[in-house]
């Protein structure tokens, strides 16, 4: 699903936040991203969602160069990511449906294939009774439910999420934690970017440990290795 | 390049259509409720239109209306015949005679030269000194009216024909102050082209800062939409759709303002009618200039919000 061959991110005024970093995400793989702020987990992120470029290096999603995407082919690459925001990015101008709708809407589908499939998502996040509220009323916690049913409202392969549970106290963090390991387990890829080392531990799933622009530690390429016979015979 | 190969599910063809105009009227209306939740916002900027737009609609309808008139001015086009002093009252009337049979000839009518002194002491208020004349110092005329339909080169050959005659001393085309009016309507014209253009211009000005201050509000909006696949024509349609909006929310507004200036010149209007004694009419907006008026700041509201999305819509980008 991502592959990222010896990609460095050098910012103008030379601040290296990726150096050489190579790692693969497979397709319906969970991972976590971990590391101090400024070790490079947004940039990382922000990469695969075609937000930045590598300065050196190859990165590829779902085998597509991100490097090479041209500029009016960014957005069809994109509807394929869901993305989860740490301040749940959500328009406080109109209610939770119009909001987990907008997705849909972008893509052009059926007023009535976005009815089902809007409150089919905002079912899976426990809020169907909350699509008329307007954001601005929801707590901290159901708001970053809204995002996430925002951002697999029209079922993505990749969900990235940067911090979702920057903001919540333990209990929500692990309830939001626990929606991305439900998507994981229907076959959705996903990379999750998180300081939380406890739940990351508590969820035992591979992290990717990035310090100050370098992997440090790769959990998924042991899994991969310890899995090596399933995944090439699944290929 | 293609992407089909990591696009899982989209809707089917045979929808898309339906879904893309469904889409471009609930736009029209998003656009439309958004521009109703800022009413001091949208009352300011299309009162600004409306007034802008009102002033050269304003002056169209003037000159219209002169047009009107003069046009009614011009059909009455005469030639004034003056006859030599000497000639006696029986041949000029049979020189009328004559006259009226000539081509291209409607009507004429005689006025003696007692009947004209006559005329001038009442309607020149000169009376007393006129009676201390020894003499009538004025002339017999025909008044010679061409028929209707005959061009300009047909007048002249007609007026020179008349001049030709030996009792005739001057004959005189009343047609030179028209051509001074004509003159100074294409004058008017022109200025009221440039004042269009200029105007046109304002409100292109106007109606681009304000989608361009809507496109600043709504920054985080346009970033989110961006990150999750919105295209840039996607992005841009709810602005266009806005500046369409003031377009023509402003074009209703200017057409307003004029006819309730309209109706405010109304009661002079009419005195004026009544002290020409002249079946003037006065017109205002007809169906056709309100089409035009209206589509034509509805045109330049697409075109201001159209320039201003291109300027700033792709400087927009998520970092």
């Amino acid at each position: 699903m991502i592959e990222f061959h010896n990609v460095t991110k050098r910012y103008p005024g030379g601040f290296e936040a990726l150096n050489n970093v190579s790692m693969q995400l497979g397709a319906g793989e969970m991972a976590f991203l971990t590391g101090h702020s400024g070790a490079g987990k947004s940039t990382l992120l922000k990469i695969i969602s075609l937000i930045e470029k590598p300065t050196r290096g190859q990165a590829l999603l779902n085998r597509i160069n991100l490097n090479t995407i041209p500029k009016h082919r960014v957005p069809y690459v994109r509807r394929n990511i869901g993305i989860i925001f740490q301040d749940h990015q959500l328009l406080f101008d109109r209610p939770v449906f119009d909001n987990v709708a907008m997705p849909l809407i972008i893509q052009g589908y059926r007023p009535q294939e976005i009815a089902k499939r809007t409150r089919a998502a905002l079912d899976k996040v426990g809020l169907l009774h909350k699509e008329k509220s307007m954001p601005i009323t929801l707590s901290g916690g159901e708001q970053q439910r809204v995002g996430i049913a925002r951002a697999v409202v029209h079922k993505p392969m990749l969900l990235l999420a940067d911090e979702p549970t920057g903001n919540l106290d333990p209990v929500l963090s692990r309830e939001i934690m626990q929606i991305f390991v439900d998507f994981h387990q229907v076959g959705v890829s996903v990379l999750v970017a998180s300081h939380d080392l406890n739940l990351i531990d508590e969820l035992q799933k591979p992290a990717l440990t990035l310090n100050r622009g370098r992997l440090i530690e790769n959990g998924l390429d042991e899994s991969f290795q310890k899995s090596e016979y399933f995944s090439s015979s699944e290929r | 390049m293609s992407n089909s190969n990591i696009r899982r599910d989209k809707p089917a063809t045979s929808n898309r259509l339906m879904a893309y105009l469904t889409h471009h009227f609930q736009t029209l209306l998003f656009s439309l409720q958004k521009i109703y939740q800022a009413p001091t916002t949208t009352i300011m900027t299309v009162a600004v239109i409306g007034i802008t737009l009102s002033l050269p609609a304003g002056f169209y309808l003037f000159l219209k209306n002169i047009d009107a008139m003069s046009g009614d001015l011009r059909s009455t086009t005469q030639i004034t015949l003056y006859l030599k002093l000497n000639v006696k009252e029986k041949d000029a009337r049979a020189l009328r005679r004559e006259i009226g049979l000539m081509q291209k000839v409607q009507t004429t009518e005689f006025i003696s030269r007692h009947d004209a002194l006559e005329t001038f002491r009442q309607s020149s208020g000169f009376g007393k000194s006129i009676d201390t004349l020894s003499s009538n110092p004025l002339p017999h005329s025909i008044i010679v009216e061409p028929e209707t339909g005959a061009d300009t080169f047909a007048i002249k050959n007609l007026l020179n024909a008349l001049q030709a005659i030996p009792e005739v001393e001057i004959a005189k085309l009343d047609t030179e102050w028209l051509e001074r009016l004509y003159t100074i309507l294409e004058i008017a014209k022109r200025s009221v082209a440039i004042i269009t253009i200029l105007f046109a211009f304002a409100v292109l000005l106007i109606i681009g800062n304000t989608i361009r201050l809507d496109i600043q509000n709504r920054y985080q909006e346009i970033i989110v939409t961006k990150l999750i696949g919105a295209t840039n024509a996607f992005i841009r349609r709810p602005f266009l759709y806005g500046g369409i909006w003031y377009g023509l929310l402003g074009g209703l507004t200017s057409w307003i303002i004029v006819e309730i200036g309209y109706l405010a010149i109304s009661g002079p209007l009419d005195q004026l009618k009544l002290l020409y004694q002249a079946d003037l009419v006065f017109v205002t907006f007809s169906l056709h200039d309100f089409i035009i008026l209206v589509s034509s700041s509805t045109l330049l509201g697409l075109a201001g919000s159209w320039i201003a999305v291109a300027r700033h819509l792709n400087q927009i980008e998520p970092t």
